[in-house]
């Protein structure tokens, strides 16, 4: 037996000509996601994409259906003959199998016995098939009245306990109650390429997530400072990665050896200027990443007054290093409001665990909170700029992680 | 060789023995070290912790490591006695408790505790309204034996727990190491707040046990030290062990789910052989647990019976197998209300899932040719 879940996409119907792609796209992604589910089969129709899974693994493919940009909601189809008996007693079963499972909402109790307040329903059609002989009002009237003949139910056209929706398509009508949303933003890989840059912390993968939102395929790079911190900081980003692929597909991750660069800062420059010129220096090694894997912006997760190297002094002084887009997408979320998306993705209890990263070991005692770029500029000529990016770039290390992967480091249980 | 006394102690898996083998090698490291091996032997550590925790149907950071269930039972009892003493001190259980959850009890009787023991009828089962009455004010603690490990009596966990709910200053403690892997079990469900189990009952390796401890509560530990296991129980994990006994009970609830109904058809050809043997007296219930059975043979004594079997490769015990050296009764049976003979003179079977329909066929008959020359011996001397 297998399970039929429509698919809907939001704002990719609004997308005129590229439509097409944007669509080609989110198929691939969706297959992508679901490749290691067996009989899993996707069908496409117009404005609209089916997945057909078996029954036991329709939980599994609805988890990872929430995950995938660009569904902006989706729900499970009972099917039916094209005709009006059997779209009869098809909705039937779907009502009251919504009954047995209790009210939405309101009471636990199923079944509305006597002096009980009935579910309210309401039925509405779409024909898409217009060969079908009853115009969709006449299919709505048929079907409630069927089913209010045949089940504790109550009509209610304006807020309905369970709203029934009839779709009668050449391949078949489709019957469904609840629409379950989804992640929504656009498909992956339909909008380029980002470099994230992700420290370990709680604000850099939420940022890589939002980035995601918006159809961007993520590289991510990684500043990584042995012995200084350690190797359980970077197992961390890696697991960090391995979530971010749920949503995003494959991800590079870069991991740049930086402890050189770390302790040349810190022999040969002021302390108070330490923070901002290890954010030159990453943002530097960061944009020849880019351009070496054809990345169009670097993404990263500052938030505007959250710490000295986040104010807007610095952000224009680090920034004054690349000419590529830097992406900000929590610029203006609280650390609350980062937090609770953290939570929701996944990742925030991998970010809370205490292993120092990059940013953390050489935090100076009073960083400037408002560096200029001449300053910074200055103080750099202490260091062999080129040389040391140079270098750091020579030496990256590059893993690709997949999604599904999912660390099973030990195979014992 | 037919061992049938799977519940003193069960053979190891052969994937689990590679397994310990493997974990002492490569993971031989203390996960309390910072370095790379010790965090790696941690991430092990807890891997099982998850892994045991998904089993039971609770939360990873409910489950504690322990080196037996003989120490978990100590651990709860007397863990739950001294943390929550301030609350009350009386403590109730039953009266075919195991050993090592009556004689904790015993001991915090010297501590200024007071114990009640609720007793069983003829199949070895409590009835809740007992429970329910010997509850007072001052109770803290019930602990109640799922399965017996003498005649695979099954207490009504559920019930007992419906009964407690409403009595939020009672913990409710199960033994569960003879049920875990035979019968199904969610202690969440059952409203259990501790529940032991031990590796060596389903597989795993000795020296390693569990204890489910529910959310919420504390226990003073018995084991004080470096803080392992979130403080309850101090000492370096016995990671190989640990790591075996969460693979063994993966392996022995898969092999409850794959196999329904088969140890109670195993169970069903040794009982109607056994009904076929004059003056043979069967002394487990007849819905108590599918992989134990217990019985009397009138006139003869059980060692002579196990030593005989024995030496035709049947392997059978007596009373609990850690009270057999000494000459004694069966305290469960005699709370059963049976009389001193029968409670001297019980032979316990158990079963497990690697047993088979001919091995019982097999026992069968040389149980049935050895109880007839044991008693024709022993008539002849008359």
């Amino acid at each position: 037996m297998r399970k039929r879940i429509m698919i809907r996409f939001g704002e990719l119907a609004l997308k005129g000509k590229n439509r097409g792609d944007f669509e080609r796209q989110l198929v691939q992604n969706i297959k992508d996601a679901l490749s290691d589910l067996r009989e899993t089969e996707i069908q496409k129709a117009y404005g609209r994409l089916y997945v057909l899974v078996p029954t036991d693994l329709s939980e599994e493919a609805a988890d990872r259906l929430k995950c995938i940009f660009g569904i902006s909601s989706f729900s499970f189809v009972e099917e039916a003959k094209p005709d009006l008996a059997d779209i009869q007693q098809t909705a039937l079963k779907l009502v009251m199998r919504k009954l047995e499972r209790g009210k939405p909402g309101s009471q636990p109790e199923s079944g509305a016995p006597e002096g009980q307040t009935l579910l309210t329903y309401k039925v509405e059609t779409r024909r898409v098939d217009k060969s079908f002989p009853l115009t969709s009002m006449e299919v709505s009237r048929k079907v409630g009245g069927f089913l209010k003949a045949h089940a504790p139910l109550k009509v209610d056209l304006y807020e309905p306990d369970l709203p029934i929706h009839i779709e009668i398509r050449q391949e078949g009508a489709f019957l469904f109650s609840d629409a379950i949303p989804a992640a929504g933003g656009l498909p992956v890989g339909s909008s380029g390429k980002v470099l994230l840059m992700l420290s370990g912390g709680i604000d850099s993968p939420v940022a890589g997530w939002l980035t995601m939102k918006r159809g961007v395929q993520l590289e991510a790079v990684h500043f990584h400072s042995y012995p200084f911190t350690s190797e359980q900081s970077r197992k961390k980003v890696e697991d960090l990665v391995q979530i971010l692929t749920r949503y995003g597909g494959k991800i590079r991750l870069h991991v740049v050896p930086f402890t050189e660069i770390q302790t040349e800062i810190r022999k040969n420059c002021p302390e108070s200027l330490g923070i901002t010129i290890m954010r030159r220096m990453m943002l530097r090694i960061a944009e020849k990443l880019a351009v070496k894997y054809r990345a169009l912006a670097i993404a990263t997760g500052e938030s505007l007054g959250q710490v000295a190297s986040q104010t807007l002094e610095s952000m224009l002084t680090i920034n004054q290093v690349t000419r590529l887009p830097v992406l900000r997408p929590v610029i203006a979320y609280d650390k609350q409001e980062i937090i609770a998306l953290a939570k929701q993705i996944g990742t925030y209890d991998i970010s809370i665990l205490p292993y120092e990263d990059c940013c953390t070991i050489f935090t100076p005692k009073s960083p400037k909170t408002r560096p200029r770029p001449e300053m910074a500029e200055r103080a750099e000529q202490a260091l062999d700029v080129d040389v040391l990016v140079q270098r750091a770039v020579a030496q990256v290390e590059s893993v690709w992680f997949y999604p599904g992967q999912n660390k099973k480091e030990f195979q014992y249980f | 060789m037919i061992y049938l006394d799977n519940s003193a102690t069960t053979k190891p898996y052969p994937e689990v023995i590679q397994t310990v083998q493997e974990v002492m090698e490569r993971y031989f490291a203390n996960p309390s070290a910072l370095h790379a091996k010790g965090e790696e032997a941690r991430r092990l550590l807890e891997e099982a912790r998850r892994a045991a925790s998904r089993i039971l149907h609770v939360e990873a950071d409910e489950v504690i490591f322990t080196s037996s269930a003989t120490e978990s039972n100590n651990l709860a009892i007397k863990g739950a006695a001294f943390q929550y003493a301030h609350r009350g001190k009386h403590l109730v259980t039953t009266t075919v408790e195991h050993p090592s959850v009556e004689q904790p009890l015993a001991q915090l009787v010297d501590f200024g505790f007071e114990v009640t023991r609720i007793p069983v009828d003829r199949n070895g089962v409590i009835r809740v309204e007992d429970l329910r009455r010997a509850l007072r004010d001052d109770t803290i603690l019930v602990s109640v034996i799922w399965v017996n490990n003498e005649t695979g009596s099954v207490q009504p966990l559920a019930e007992i727990g419906r009964l407690l709910k409403e009595r939020r200053k009672v913990i409710f403690h199960v033994d569960a190491v003879q049920g875990f892997g035979k019968l199904p079990l969610d202690p969440k469900a059952c409203g259990i707040d501790m529940l032991s189990l031990s590796a060596h009952k389903f597989h795993g390796p000795r020296g390693a046990g569990l204890l489910y401890l529910r959310r919420g509560l504390a226990l003073s530990p018995l084991l004080a030290g470096g803080g392992q296991e979130g403080g309850a129980r101090s000492g370096t994990e016995n990671l190989p062990g640990i790591v075996g006994m969460v693979q063994a009970m993966r392996l022995t609830e898969q092999q409850r789910t794959e196999k329904q109904g088969y140890l109670e058809r195993l169970r069903r050809i040794l009982l109607d052989g056994i009904r076929d043997i004059p003056e043979a007296m069967l002394n487990s219930p007849p819905d108590g647990a599918p992989h134990i059975l217990n019985v009397s043979f009138h006139g003869i004594k059980p060692e002579v019976l196990i030593h005989a079997l024995e030496e035709k490769g049947v392997y059978v015990s007596t009373l609990s197998a850690c009270s057999a050296r000494r000459q004694k009764l069966s305290r469960v049976l005699l709370a059963m209300g049976m009389d001193e003979e029968r409670a001297g003179s019980s032979i316990r079977f158990s079963l497990t899932y690697s047993n088979t329909a001919e091995e019982m066929k097999e026992a069968v008959r040389i149980l049935q040719e050895t109880v007839k020359q044991l008693r024709e011996w022993t008539e002849v001397k008359r």
